[in-house]
Parts: structure tokens; sequence; C-alpha cells
């Protein structure tokens, strides 16, 4: 873990008056599994924006796979995969075709892409839904398949927003599973969850509140300092101190 | 450009998923052709007319009773003022007015020529135009079998002159041919370009598409690409329709034809853009081009009503229409058959705004990604 691939110092977000992410600072090591948690409205989404390149930081730096985002934003976005909650895949393609769609933005060869489809699918035991359009997927399978999608270049960084929101336990416990197999494979997972089950998962969480980091450790420390016995109050005690209404 | 081409494949599935949409965007312009063609009917019948004969001789009552025989006319009125031309016509009694001169038959006799006057209301262009032609060829008949009757040497000659009342440039007749070919383009690249920009927006793609290395106007441009492909095809349909069923000529050249109209979907793409920049979901993207570009094509750019009729504030408003000057450009190609020369004026335009649009919607386009 000696290797940073994330470095943000006093990462600064600014709408007009209002601070959305108020000088942020933390480091990613490679491999390590990053939780970013933080209530609606406490800016985990802007400085996630920020740090793949989609959003100019008002001021502040940060790295991404080693490229500066205030000025390398072409080759961060080479570097990383990105999943967002709202959206996971065309419904209107079939199965392979959304594959061949990312492999193909990320300039990936089209023998490299049929390889990884037919691997990737038969890793889930989706082979027979090759041909399926997505629309006819069931929500799991759905988030599952977007995470395979959002790694499918093998990327450095993953960047997961989060991922299993309205999936139920089981498929969320194997939706787990993948990400400790990519981290196995060499990818870093930053991901904002809601779900402080899941912040147990990671290697390190931080803590959000009204765009400020408040906590940033292990849950096993975090737990330690704050007296608690879940993640789940650890949390409750920090987002207490927001005085931002969630939106 | 790997990129690119995987993401225009992606477009394509999009449009041939959503069969109806495409079969829509592929019937409309034939049934609109069909509809408009046969819809706008050339047979006229029962047409009422009246006589104003200052000349009172036995040529005119000829003439006019040829004209009351025919199956297609019938006589209503003689009238006896000049007033009573337009209270007639205003009230829809007659379609038509046969005039002839108080000199007719004076001129008839010393000159061998003389003139007779057809006032018709041309409110519907192309009824007009038909009524006029039948009574000329009355009259041109009558005057045949009288020249050939008399036995004299020189001919007589009975010039009927025509006035088309309410509408005297005739616009109308053809406009319609050009005016699809302006609506439909407008539809096909700026309504269903701005739909499937919002869409991506209104869904989240757009937000994983951007965190991806693609260009954000690599991502824009393979959207139009379907788009652009469509429109030709349609361009291709019109135009065969138009010939072929219609038999509307294509008098002018088709290089100029086509350059024109990649011009013109040039710059309804980039209203297109320009709309998905400034909206957020689908249904404010069909409202915004439907109501800011659809309803204006139809309703200002002379493919109804004749821009020349229109109050001055109207036609200012139709002169920033895009369609019009397409419109103008395809009607003087198409049906005029002029050269290249005489629509340097709407390509000049067309041109113009492409660049305005160009500069405008990528302006709005960059802002908008931050």
């Amino acid at each position: 873990m000696d290797d940073v691939v994330i470095r943000a110092d006093g990462l600064t977000k600014k709408f007009g008056d209002f601070t959305a992410v108020d000088h942020i600072t933390f480091e990613v090591g490679k491999g390590e599994i990053f939780g970013f948690l933080g209530a609606n409205g406490a800016g985990k989404t802007t400085a996630m924006r920020m740090l793949c390149g989609l959003s100019h930081p008002t001021s502040g730096s940060g790295t991404v796979a080693g490229y500066d985002i205030s000025k390398d934003q072409e080759k961060i976005k080479a570097n990383i995969g990105y999943m967002s909650q709202k959206f996971s895949l065309y419904e209107d393609l079939k199965v392979w075709e959304n594959m061949r769609l990312f492999g193909g933005i990320y300039g990936m060869k089209e023998s490299d892409i049929k390889e990884k489809t037919d691997r990737i699918l038969e890793n889930l035991g989706f082979s027979g839904e090759r041909d399926t359009l997505v629309r006819d997927l069931p929500l799991g399978w759905k988030q599952k398949l977007a995470f395979s999608v959002s790694i499918f270049h093998s990327p450095k960084i993953v960047f997961l927003d989060e991922p299993t929101g309205g999936v139920d336990p089981k498929t969320r416990r194997q939706f787990w599973e993948m990400i400790y197999k990519a981290v196995h494979d060499g990818i870093t997972v930053f991901v904002t969850t809601h779900y402080m089950d899941e912040a147990e998962y990671c290697d390190r969480v931080s803590i959000m509140v009204d765009g400020r980091i408040e906590a940033l450790d292990s849950p096993k420390n975090l737990k330690q300092q704050t007296c608690s016995q879940t993640m789940d109050e650890v949390f409750q005690k920090f987002a207490r101190k927001a005085t931002r209404s969630a939106d | 450009m790997k990129q690119f081409l995987a993401f225009v494949k992606k477009e394509f599935l999009h449009i041939f998923r959503d069969t109806r949409t495409m079969l829509i965007l592929l019937g409309m312009p034939i049934v609109q052709i069909i509809l408009f063609g046969f819809a706008i009917t050339t047979e006229v019948k029962d047409i009422r007319f009246a006589v104003y004969d200052l000349s009172r001789d036995q040529t005119t009552r000829q003439i006019t009773q040829r004209l009351a025989a025919n199956r297609y006319f019938t006589l209503v009125a003689n009238i006896d003022r000049p007033g009573q031309v337009d209270e007639l016509m205003k009230s829809g009694k007659v379609s038509m007015v046969v005039v002839f001169d108080s000199d007719f038959n004076a001129n008839m006799l010393h000159t061998g020529e003389a003139a007779v006057q057809l006032i018709v209301d041309a409110t519907d262009p192309n009824q007009a135009t038909t009524m006029t032609n039948y009574a000329t060829g009355i009259i041109t008949q009558y005057q045949q079998e009288l020249s050939a009757g008399s036995g004299m040497g020189t001919a007589m000659m009975i010039n009927a002159q025509t006035r088309m009342l309410y509408n005297p440039q005739m616009e109308g007749a053809y406009n319609f041919v050009p005016g699809v070919m302006g609506l439909i383009l407008m539809l096909i690249c700026a309504m269903m370009t701005s739909i499937a920009i919002v869409r991506e927006k209104e869904r989240g793609s757009m937000e994983v598409l951007l965190a991806s290395p693609v260009r954000p106007i690599f991502i824009i441009i393979a959207k139009a690409v379907p788009y652009f492909i469509l429109s030709v095809v349609n361009l291709i349909t019109i135009l065969l329709l138009s010939v072929f069923v219609l038999k509307v000529p294509v008098a002018g050249s088709l290089t100029l034809i086509f350059l024109g109209s990649f011009l013109f979907i040039l710059v309804a793409l980039l209203l297109g853009l320009l709309i998905s920049n400034l909206v957020q979901t689908q249904v404010a993207a069909m409202l915004a081009s439907g109501m800011g570009l659809m309803m204006p094509t139809m309703l200002l750019s002379g493919m109804m009503f004749p821009v020349e009729s229109m109050p001055p504030i109207l036609q200012w408003i139709s002169a920033v229409m895009p369609a019009r000057w397409y419109i103008e450009m395809i009607k003087k190609l198409m049906i005029q058959g002029v050269d290249g020369i005489y629509v340097m004026k709407e390509f000049a335009i067309l041109a113009l705004m492409v660049a305005v649009l160009l500069v405008v919607s990528l302006r709005t386009f960059k802002k908008r990604l931050e």
C-alpha cells in the first residue's frame, strides 16, 4: 500500500457562495477499498466528479493514477472506470452489445472484447443471457453486469457511486465478492455507499459532513475511537454535526 | 476513430430497436407527400360565375352562353356596376367574374382583336388556376370556331386576361413539396437529435460517457450521424415521390438541391444540439422543438401561408426561421429551376445561421459539461 493512486490536497469546489466541497485532503493506496461515506448533500458526488475529471476544482489540487486532475483529465479518464447508481447499462441494447460499446469506447481491440465478454459472462453464470436485452434482466443482474462493464477495460481505479442502491442483501453480498476479486486483480476501488454494513467491508473509510472530511480511518479504528459497536453508530455520531440539510 | 464507430453503431441500434419511432420517421414523409398531393385536388366542379358585360353584343352573349352551358360553370348573375364584382366575390356567391369591356365589339370588328378579363378568387391558388384554364379553354375554342366560320383571311383574336385576386403570386401551388422537405428534415434532425441527447442526460448515461475518454464532441457527432443518414433517405424518398407520383418536376440542379439540403440539415442538427443543451428532460426537448421549431416552420416559413401576405412583424420572425430560406431555395431550385446564382442569398443566409449556431451551441455545450 505504498503506491498512492489517488491524492487530494485541499480540494475545494464552490458553486457561487455555496462551498460543496471544502478543502478535503486524503490519499488512497493501490489495491485499497476506500469507502466514501456521507449523507445526501454532503458533497460526495461533487468530490468524486472532480476526481474523475468531470469537474474542475475551484482550488486545491489532486492526482489520480499519477495525473493532475486539473490538467490531465483525458489521461485520467482512460485509466479509471466509473459506475453510477442511476445508470447501469443501455436497456435497449443486448448484454454483449453493451460490452462491445464500452470496450470500444476505451479503445480495446475487437478480439479482446470478444474474449473478455465470454470470460465475464461465464464467470457470472450469465452465458445464456448474452443476447438478452438489458431491460429484460432483473436489477441485481444489471448491477453486477454494470460493475463488470466498468472494469471491462482493466482500469487502475474504479469509482463506484452508490453501486448497490435498491439491490437485495444477497446480491449485495455477491457484488462485494466481485469487488474483492477486482481488488485481487490489482484494481483500486473508490466507493460511495449508504449502507453501513458495506462500510465494514472497506479497508478505510472517510466520512464527509457538510463538504469536509470529519473522519478518516479503518472501520475498526473508527469504532474504537468513538466507542461504537457498528459503523452505523460511528456514522450517526459524525453525521449529527451536519448543519446542511439533505436534498 | 474506433471509439467513434462503436458509438455510431450504438446510436443505430437505439433507433433500430425502437421500431415504432423508426417506422414513423420513415413513413411520415411518404404519408405527408401523398396526403398533401392528393388532398389538394386540382379537379374543380360547379364554378359559379357572374358576367359584367359592358359591350352587350352578339359575341359577348355567345361567349357567356358557351360558358354557362359548360358542365363545370354555372351563371349566377349579370352585373351592371363595378362594385358588385367585389360584393359577389366577398359573399362567396361567385368565384369568377367575366368582364367584357364596352369597346369589346368595336375592337373585334376594327382590329380583329379584343380582350376579356377573368377575375378569379385565388384564395385557393390551385382552384384558381384550374378555373382560368377551363374558362380560357372555352373562350379559345369559341374563337377558333368564329375564325373558321367567318371565312375571313385574318383570324380573330380574343385575349383572355386573368387577374388573380387575394393571392396574386399564386403561392402555394407546389409549395408543399419543399415545405414537407423542410418540415421532415427539421423534425428528424432537430427534434430527434435533441431528444436522443437529452435521453442520455435523463437516464444518467451521459455522466458515464463523460467519465470515459471519449471526447464529448464525438458523442454528439456520433449521435447526429444516424439522423443525418435517415434525413438523406427521407430526402430521396420525397424527391422520388414528388417526381414519380405527384409529377412535380425537378427543374433545377439536383446537386444544388442536395447541397442546400445538407446545409439546412446542419442548421437543424445544431438547433437540436442547442435545445439539448438548454433543457433537462425529453419532454422539455420535445416541447421546445415542437413549439419552438416545428410550429413556426409550418406556419411562418411560407409552407402554408405565403410570407408576402403576412403582417410585417410575422415577416420579421419568419426571416429568422431557417426553414423559410430552405423552402424558398428548394422552391426556386426544384420548381422554377433557376441557376445557382439565384439562390446565393438563401445559401448565404443558411451558412450564416450555421456559423452563428455553431458558436452558440458549442459554447452552451461546454458550459453544460461543468
